[in-house]
């Protein structure tokens, strides 16, 4: 069984995004590495139309005790992990509450309406504002930002991961987080991640 | 993922649904899998594909559904296990050679696995093929959760070979593109031989031909084939009751609802007074079983996805228990408890469960939510699907809208199925008019072309993908053809089947184990048809539109193959054809003849408005550098330059 306790039992995580910016790859490390800790873990994705510039969202059920439904029951998230800004606030809508916390990148990706002029993207000072008053914590990050200097944006996500594992509600481990990039990633790939993963830890001290 | 061919008997995974159905094929030896892509099941087949060198399995994309259960079915004759696998709407295309393999019976183990999409997350519809199984007395069987995905699997074989029939698997998006933890079993290790019996007595199940001929006897056989199932269903272990002895209300459910049920008799804290009856067989339903439970409760309420399906089943089942059981009070689907369409999910369950108990269910502090919306309304702008950047579909639909725009008769376009399926949308430039199933466009234009004299002048225009063009729009092509209908089939051709994860068709020269294999040439083939053919890249936009005004002119059948490669395949992907750089200084924006066409019609995800700057600006993070938007920018301000 796990070596370290829960937040909460089950805790629901979101992890939010656009298509396209490696959401469901940042919902399986999480699920794995709490999976192999022994933890009963469910996902429940949206993919399919998710490469094509649609908002796509993962929930994550983390349970000592059974697998659940993988849509998690509307206003019950206790984490919402967003890759794109506005999208925390989507989510927010639907599975938000009082007690709700948010580590949200602050990279904008802009939808087909605000490209074109005809819908407007928020400030992020706005973005900012509203995301404090419906969360009990929110932490922004410029996380692809971040990982363009690393060479790739879409190292984003596992900034996001390792933003996550510091906040420390989940026991994310920098270990747990190696093996199972071991073990789903080519050989070459592992250091660029791990330090993308030690960016995202540091981004919350 | 290696861990579904390799992972060791007993170890404990984090699993997607799928992956635990192909492990449970593998599982269960069987030595043929054939399936045509489409989500949510296309994972399946790519994992036994991948596996297949290791498990000495035949795997195969075929060119349809019905072609897939053709080649699942010939291995089962042979004596071997098979599984076909495919999406709800695959089943309907594979419908009229199942209701005949039914009928004859199988040898082998076999076994279909029919992945659905409530609330068409990803489809254009949100069809079920339950209905099939009852149609042609068939089993149907139900995963709760992953770990039974994988068992269920394994146990639908043994019961295939039991009653020597097809056993139905029915999956959905909520189980299939979900994950949960999964314990494996053991890997066989007998090497199955093939051998079709074919001299034998005539009525002999094991030696003789298998046909549904004489028609009467085997529709007798048949049915008593399924009533043998239905006697194993009343010791099914995927069939059980959690709760108390004597509940209030009684939930009849399987699948994921299954799981959403469960949640949602804790969200009301109600579990001192519902029970929760879980089937895992939900067709035909077993009467002894039945009745044991349905005795618990004058309240049954039945939560499945989408039409009241298990819910009409087991009205008709109390009926006929109705000495036994009593007179019973039933909610679903069809009283409206829970909404008629659309998927569920725990707190629609929860909501449903609260009416039938009188009890008030709030999900959300209404305070809360009012905040919430207020701000998601002003700070979530609306995301509407879109191609990608650089995608060649964007082009081809600006070359086709702005052909038919200068051709100037009212010309339009039938869609078909594919992520160009979205040209209906402003993405598309709004070109498509109609869109239905695999192959319909050309059909329905076959159709159109022939209103001619009834007065119809518009030109006709169908699209169809590279692997549409294979699975269902060659018989429209040969139907226009014969018919002397008058239109034009532009073919979207990016090499692969893109929007469900290129996965190989006959066009391409890989096969689905990424061996060599021969391909058909769509130009040859149109061209052997009798169809004028020409080709162009769609991301040449002024020869492209030269050529199908050109073609829009002419009568008869004509066929514009585009061809381009979709911008997220592999070998494509983050390599950029061309530089692109976009002058801000020259763009005038508002002011330029074209006002803002790059980003107000065109719509790149790469190219975006500047509202301060009054220019078009180009995110280069985004920009896959296909360099369209260079050829449409009239000022110029847009350039591009071979990349090096």
């Amino acid at each position: 069984m796990a070596n370290k306790a829960l937040a909460a039992d089950p805790y629901n995580l979101i992890i939010t995004g656009v298509g396209g910016q490696g959401n469901v790859l940042a919902s399986r490390i999480v699920g794995n590495i709490l999976s192999d800790q022994g933890y009963y873990v469910t996902i429940g994705e949206t993919f399919g139309a998710s490469q094509r510039g649609g908002a796509v969202m993962s929930h994550l059920r983390i349970s000592s005790a059974a697998i659940l439904s993988p849509q998690i029951p509307k206003g019950r998230a206790h984490m919402v992990v967003a890759l794109e800004p506005t999208e925390a606030l989507r989510v927010l809508k639907d599975y938000g509450n009082a007690r709700v916390k948010a580590i949200t990148n602050t990279r904008p990706i802009y939808s087909v309406g605000v490209i074109s002029g005809e819908l407007k993207y928020p400030s992020m000072d706005d973005l900012k504002l509203w995301m404090g008053k419906l969360t009990q914590a929110a932490w922004f990050i410029d996380a692809t930002d971040e990982a363009v200097k690393l060479g790739n944006p879409i190292l984003g996500n596992v900034m996001l991961v390792g933003a996550l594992a510091a906040v420390g509600e989940l026991p994310l481990d920098k270990n747990g987080f190696r093996e199972v990039i071991a073990r789903t990633m080519s050989a070459d790939k592992v250091e660029i991640n791990m330090t993308a993963f030690d960016r995202g830890v540091a981004s919350i001290r | 993922m290696s861990v579904v061919w390799e992972g060791k008997q007993g170890t404990r995974h984090l699993l997607m649904g799928n992956d635990a159905f192909a492990r449970g094929i593998i599982e269960a030896g069987a030595a043929v899998a054939a399936g045509y892509p489409g989500t949510p099941s296309s994972e399946i087949i790519e994992n036994l594909a991948q596996a297949s060198k290791a498990t000495n399995m035949y795997v195969e994309w075929s060119v349809n559904e019905k072609v897939a259960m053709e080649v699942a079915a010939a291995a089962s004759f042979a004596g071997l296990r098979s599984a076909a696998i495919m999406k709800q709407v695959g089943v309907n295309v594979a419908s009229d050679f199942m209701l005949h393999l039914s009928e004859s019976g199988t040898r082998g183990g076999m076994v279909l696995i029919s992945c659905e999409d409530p609330g068409a997350l990803s489809s254009g519809n949100e069809g079920e093929s339950r209905p099939f199984a009852k149609m042609f007395e068939i089993p149907l069987l139900e995963p709760g959760d992953f770990q039974e995905a994988k068992e269920i699997t394994g146990w639908a074989f043994e019961l295939s070979e039991k009653i020597r029939n097809l056993v139905m698997i029915r999956s959905v998006t909520r189980l299939s593109h979900a994950s949960g933890n999964v314990t494996l079993g053991a890997l066989p290790q007998v090497r199955p031989q093939a051998q079709f019996k074919h001299r034998g007595f005539f009525l002999d199940p094991d030696t003789g031909p298998v046909m549904t001929f004489p028609v009467e006897y085997k529709h007798q056989l048949m049915q008593q084939k399924l009533k043998q199932a239905v006697e194993l269903f009343e010791d099914c272990p995927f069939n059980r009751y959690e709760g108390p002895d004597r509940p209030k209300v009684l939930i009849v459910t399987s699948s994921a609802c299954y799981l959403y049920s469960k949640e949602a008799i804790q969200l009301l804290g109600a579990g001192d007074r519902v029970g929760l009856l879980k089937l895992g067989t939900t067709w035909p339903l077993p009467p002894k079983f039945m009745e044991t439970h349905l005795s618990r409760s004058k309240v049954i309420f039945t939560v499945e996805e989408v039409l009241p399906f298990l819910e009409d089943n087991v009205k008709i089942m109390a009926a006929d228990l109705a000495e036994r059981i009593g007179v019973k009070k039933f909610h679903g689907r069809a009283d409206g408890t829970l909404p008629t369409v659309n998927e569920l999910n725990p707190d629609l369950v929860a909501a449903g469960l609260a009416k039938i108990l009188g009890v008030p269910y709030q999900a959300v502090d209404p305070e809360y939510a009012r905040q919430a919306l207020e701000c998601a309304f002003f700070g979530a702008p609306h995301r509407e699907l879109a191609f990608c950047p650089g995608c060649p579909h964007r082009a081809s639909f600006w070359s086709i809208h702005s052909a038919l725009e200068m051709d100037g008769r009212d010309g339009f376009v039938c869609g078909d199925i594919g992520c160009y399926s979205m040209a209906f949308l402003p993405t598309g430039f709004s070109t498509l008019k109609t869109g239905h199933a695999m192959g319909s466009g050309t059909g329905i234009a076959s159709g159109f072309g022939k209103l001619g004299r009834f007065g119809l002048d518009q030109p006709v225009l169908s699209v169809c993908g590279d692997s549409t063009f294979f699975h269902a729009a060659m018989p429209a092509l040969v139907n226009a053809v014969h018919n002397q209908s008058d239109i034009t089939i532009v073919v979207l051709d990016n090499s692969g089947t893109a929007m469900t994860g290129f996965q190989p068709h006959p066009g391409l020269t890989v096969d689905a184990a990424g061996d060599q294999v021969p391909a058909l040439n769509i130009a040859d083939v149109a061209r052997a048809m009798g169809a004028r053919v020409e080709l162009s890249d769609p991301f040449d936009i002024d020869t492209t539109r030269h050529k199908l005004l050109g073609l829009l002119r002419k009568g008869g059948v004509n066929v514009l193959i585009l061809k381009q490669i979709c911008a997220l395949s592999p070998e494509k992907k983050g390599r950029k054809l061309f530089a692109v750089t976009l002058d801000e200084a020259v763009c005038s924006g508002e002011n330029c003849g074209c006002n803002k066409l790059c980003t107000r019609v065109f719509k790149c995800p790469g190219l975006k408005w500047d509202a301060e700057k009054k220019s078009a600006h180009l995110d280069e993070v985004i920009c896959s550098g296909c360099g369209v938007c260079a050829s449409i920018c009239p000022s110029g301000a847009i350039t591009k330059k071979e990349a090096a």
